[in-house]
């Protein structure tokens, strides 16, 4: 039942609004609204208790084990979320003047410097809103270098096949054509389709490493070097920083431009699509694109830099200084793990995806690149289940929320054919992941022996399947109060 | 170790699984010239307790001075309701809504959000977010091009009244994809957008025209005349509205003989605290026509194997996981959790309660203008109405006083010399409905002070 549901004419939580009906003589008729908004008329309570149970509707890191790959659903501490929150925290006015922001700049100022050590970067910049915007933030600043340079002949970003969505999508953001590099066999890049196409049009590259492929790619420095001799920059996508912190680090794999998903690596909430937070770090010869603003120190007095300061800067990417309280999480985060913490996270996420992977194997499921070491995460193809039970991999991901857990990544990346992308995280114990192995294993039997059980699954959640057709064909968008549902 | 939950023994097993030596053979594929050393440089691990105290010290030093500034970013209060119910785990740690059966709770929320913005903005739908009032008019700019087939120009027209940080913004994102941004001057006397100023482009090819309401000086524009000005020279209207003025102001969707085609703006007075800019969330709706030229996650109502009600993504085929290079927008994450405590705001406080404190906030600003104005050399600006917005001339540097003031734990108003430098020494300042009689008048005490040494 939806909140406009319960809604009677007349009924309000009268404690939330002024007590006092304001004077609205200054504001002429013309410009007046004439009949009020259709906004719910609701008690407190009803307010609560409806968006009590529809949270309990959802699955969370907080109930569930959500090995959503390339989405790194770790554990995301209360400690950030509380301290995030202290009052004056929340209080402070994004245009607070210096003297009541030392101490707030002294955090974002301390978290650029530790995304610098754990990158391997020159610079930082904290203002992307998410990874997207920390790739357009990338790129643009990719076309800024060369458009400085005069070299207006560089109009292609090359993106390997099993690139996020956004990566192309950002591209062409910024004004660039897209042109796809293949996979090898073994899910490294093809250096030689590579070779073929990399050429004085080409811009930059965009690489995810470890790919979403779960491995790592082996022939990074060729890749680079290749791409440099051309000409062109490395951008570094930071979706999977989480399986590399503290071992490898994007500014030694030759990148020129990365960003990191604070909201993964760095554990800050999810909240059912975002907020997140994209930082962008780059090399020396990025630095002066960076976005605006960032933080300056001098003599133990923080300021912030801004577009007078950063005359080269690809300018502003959001009306302030992009998502600060999920930057304080992240920095909450950073201090209660240190430096050996954060190697730590690359080195259990492994050992539990490499863990996993095994025992899937030795159960007869089929990794896409068997011989391949796993990362912090893996593919699982179910081509042979769907070709010979017609039990394809969506069925296999309704059937496990069944089981109580939240299905991995399906049908990407969209080389892979009936793909599971599985990211168990660090913070899982094993008695998680074996109960994940085992429910994996009881679906393929049932796809074995009744497969129509699978087909029909999810059957213990508030709805079953979904009709996906009919939700793009009669599209119903908002609620009407004389809409008969 | 922090959140890392493995006993020994667990690694032990784990690792004789995987038929590996110890974990660092785990990184055997990463070439060994790359390997890097020990993180030196980060600090050594803080407990909770630890962190906990240098947070505390770190926000007792940033203080809690009394907040008289708005300009994009506005003093409400929130219900403690509000968030309480979106830190819920359930909602604070769930992910995008891709497992439509394991997601109804936000998704349902979500599409109420969508009904919400809709009802208070008087367009047919909504998407379900952006970053931020500034994302999402640089979107609404990108879509208008994309939607608007009779003109080839890319060019749209663009108020110097829209807030500074947008235009900047705005720049930055579309100005990579051959789109011209043409400002329009604003009235000295009045602070707003005189409609004869169209004139000038009446015939030409224009792709659309952006219409803040109210404006950043808080003064209400000639909204009809402008959207009728579009829509008779083939542009698209976009409107840019604070949410909370549109419990009393006439909505988008009513602006003139059709209405908006877009309406876009900063989502953060519907309950997202201030927190130093972020997060907020961008809001985005528009006509029905228009839908398959929206950006970022929209939620459709549809029905299960049994018919019944349930909730899902939908048009998935503008989004980039699908469309790739040819999507409506490279957006991904989105600011949901925003969208969350938003819907829960709107329903807790309903159109009255948003109406009252629309009406608050209008009185306050007021009663605020009216008590500076005492003071020799200090006077509204634009003589036009106003939401809860003012400009005021100040009759020495603004920047001097603004800092002094601040010196008294009173945050003064936002100086907009930077910005705007042709309108002297000149304030904007707000006074939601959070600020008292005794703040306001000892913001009149203290500035009279200042003024008078």
């Amino acid at each position: 039942m939806l909140i406009y549901q319960q809604s009677r004419r007349g009924r309000r939580a009268a404690a939330q609004a002024p007590l006092q009906q304001g004077d609205l003589s200054g504001i002429p008729e013309t410009f007046r609204r004439k009949q009020r908004a259709d906004l719910p008329q609701v008690s407190e309570m009803q307010t609560v208790r409806h968006y009590t149970r529809l949270s309990q509707q959802n699955f969370s890191i907080d109930t569930q084990f959500y090995p959503l790959g390339s989405c790194t659903m770790k554990y995301n501490p209360r400690g950030c979320n509380t301290l995030a929150m202290l009052p004056n925290l929340l209080a402070r006015h994004p245009e607070a003047p210096a003297d009541h922001s030392q101490g707030f700049m002294a955090c974002l100022y301390e978290l650029q410097e530790m995304l610098k050590e754990v990158t391997g970067m020159q610079a930082v910049s904290l203002s992307p809103a998410a990874g997207a915007q920390g790739e357009f933030a990338g790129v643009a600043m990719i076309r800024a270098y060369h458009e400085a340079r005069g070299d207006a002949a560089r109009t292609e970003i090359l993106v390997p096949d099993a690139a996020h969505g956004t990566n192309p999508a950002s591209a062409v953001m910024c004004g660039y054509t897209v042109r796809e590099i293949p996979s090898g066999p073994d899910g490294d890049v093809d250096v030689e389709a590579l070779r073929k196409v990399v050429g004085p049009q080409t811009a930059g590259i965009m690489l995810t490493n470890p790919s979403t492929l779960g491995v790592f790619d082996r022939r990074i420095e060729e890749i680079a070097s290749l791409v440099h001799e051309a000409g062109g920059l490395l951008y570094y996508d930071g979706a999977n920083l989480n399986a590399i912190l503290g071992k490898v680090r994007p500014g030694d794999m030759g990148c020129d431009v990365i960003h990191v998903n604070l909201h993964k690596t760095f554990s800050t909430p999810h909240g059912g699509g975002g907020p997140g937070a994209g930082p962008v770090g780059v090399s020396k010869r990025l630095q002066p694109y960076l976005p605006v603003p960032m933080v300056a120190q001098s003599e133990g007095q923080y300021r912030w830099l801004t577009e007078g300061d950063c005359p080269e800067s690809i300018g502003r990417l959001s009306a302030f200084a992009g998502n600060a309280g999920i930057l304080l999480r992240a920095y909450i985060y950073a201090c209660m793990l240190g430096g050996e913490g954060m190697e730590r996270v690359a080195e259990y996420s492994t050992l539990n995806a490499n863990y996993m992977l095994k025992r899937l194997m030795d159960a007869g499921f089929d990794a896409a690149y068997p011989e391949r070491r796993a990362t912090h995460e893996f593919i699982l193809t179910l081509h042979k289940q769907a070709k010979q039970l017609g039990v394809n991999t969506m069925d296999f991901a309704k059937r496990l929320l069944d089981y109580g857990f939240h299905a991995p990544t399906t049908y990407f990346p969209l080389l892979v054919p009936e793909c599971l992308l599985i990211e168990p995280t660090e913070t899982e114990s094993r008695e998680e992941l074996d109960g994940f192995i085992e429910a994996l294993c009881s679906i393929k039997q049932e796809a074995e022996e009744n497969p129509e059980l699978v087909k029909g699954a999810p059957y213990n959640l508030p709805v079953k399947r979904l009709d996906d057709v009919r939700a793009a064909r009669e599209l119903d968008l908002v609620w009407k109060s004389d809409k008969n549902t | 170790m922090p959140f890392i939950p493995h006993t020994e023994e667990d690694v032990r097993e784990m690792l004789a699984a995987i038929g590996a030596p110890d974990i660092d053979a785990l990184f055997d594929e990463i070439p060994a010239t790359l390997r890097c050393g020990k993180l030196k440089q980060l600090p050594q691990a803080m407990s909770e307790m630890e962190v906990a105290g240098l947070m505390s010290a770190r926000a007792h030093q940033d203080g809690a001075p009394v907040c008289f500034i708005g300009a994009g970013a506005y003093d409400h209060h929130i219900p403690a309701a509000v968030w309480q119910l979106a830190s819920r785990g359930e909602f604070y740690t769930a992910y995008t809504p891709y497992q439509a059966e394991a997601s109804q709770g936000t998704l349902q929320v979500l599409y109420e959000f969508q009904s919400m913005m809709a009802a208070l903005t008087g367009m047919d739908l909504s998407n379900t977010s952006l970053y931020d009032g500034a994302t999402a008019l640089a979107e609404a700019v990108l879509m208008a091009v994309r939607a608007n087939r009779k003109s080839k120009s890319r060019r749209v027209l663009m108020p110097r009244t829209v807030h500074p940080a947008y235009r900047r913004v705005v720049q930055t994102i579309v100005g990579k994809q051959g789109i011209e941004l043409v400002e329009l001057p604003f009235d000295p006397a009045g602070g707003h957008t005189d409609p004869a100023v169209l004139a000038a482009f009446d015939g030409q090819d224009i792709a659309a025209l952006v219409i803040p309401q109210p404006n950043y000086f808080g003064v209400l524009e000639e909204v009809d005349a402008l959207t009728d000005w579009a829509h008779t020279n083939r542009a698209l209207a976009i409107a840019v509205v604070n949410p909370v003025a549109l419990a009393v102001l006439n909505p988008p969707g009513e602006w003139g003989q059709q209405g908006a085609d877009i309406c876009c703006g900063e989502g953060q007075p519907l309950g997202a605290p201030l927190s130093s800019g972020g997060p907020y969330f961008g809001f985005m709706c528009c006509r029905q026509k228009l839908v398959r030229q929206m950006p970022g996650r929209i939620v459709g109502c549809t029905r299960d194997l049994d018919g019944k009600v349930g909730y899902t993504l939908t048009l998935q085929a503008r989004e980039q996981h699908i469309r790739r290079s040819k999507a409506t927008s490279n957006i991904c994450t989105n600011q949901g959790l925003m969208a969350t405590a938003a819907t829960i705001h709107m329903a807790l406080l309903g159109s009255e309660g948003l109406e009252r404190v629309a009406a608050a906030c209008h009185a306050n600003t007021r009663s605020l203008v009216q008590r500076l104005g005492t003071i020799a050399g200090v006077a509204p600006l634009f003589h036009r109405p106003v939401f809860h917005e003012q400009v005021l001339r100040l009759p020495i540097s603004a920047d001097g006083v603004l800092d002094q003031l601040s010196e008294l734990d009173l945050l003064g108003g936002l100086d907009l010399s930077r910005d705007y430098p042709e309108l002297g020494d000149a304030i904007l300042v707000c006074a939601t409905e959070k600020r008292t009689e005794p703040e306001m008048d000892d913001f009149q005490q203290k500035l009279q002070m200042i003024l008078t040494c």
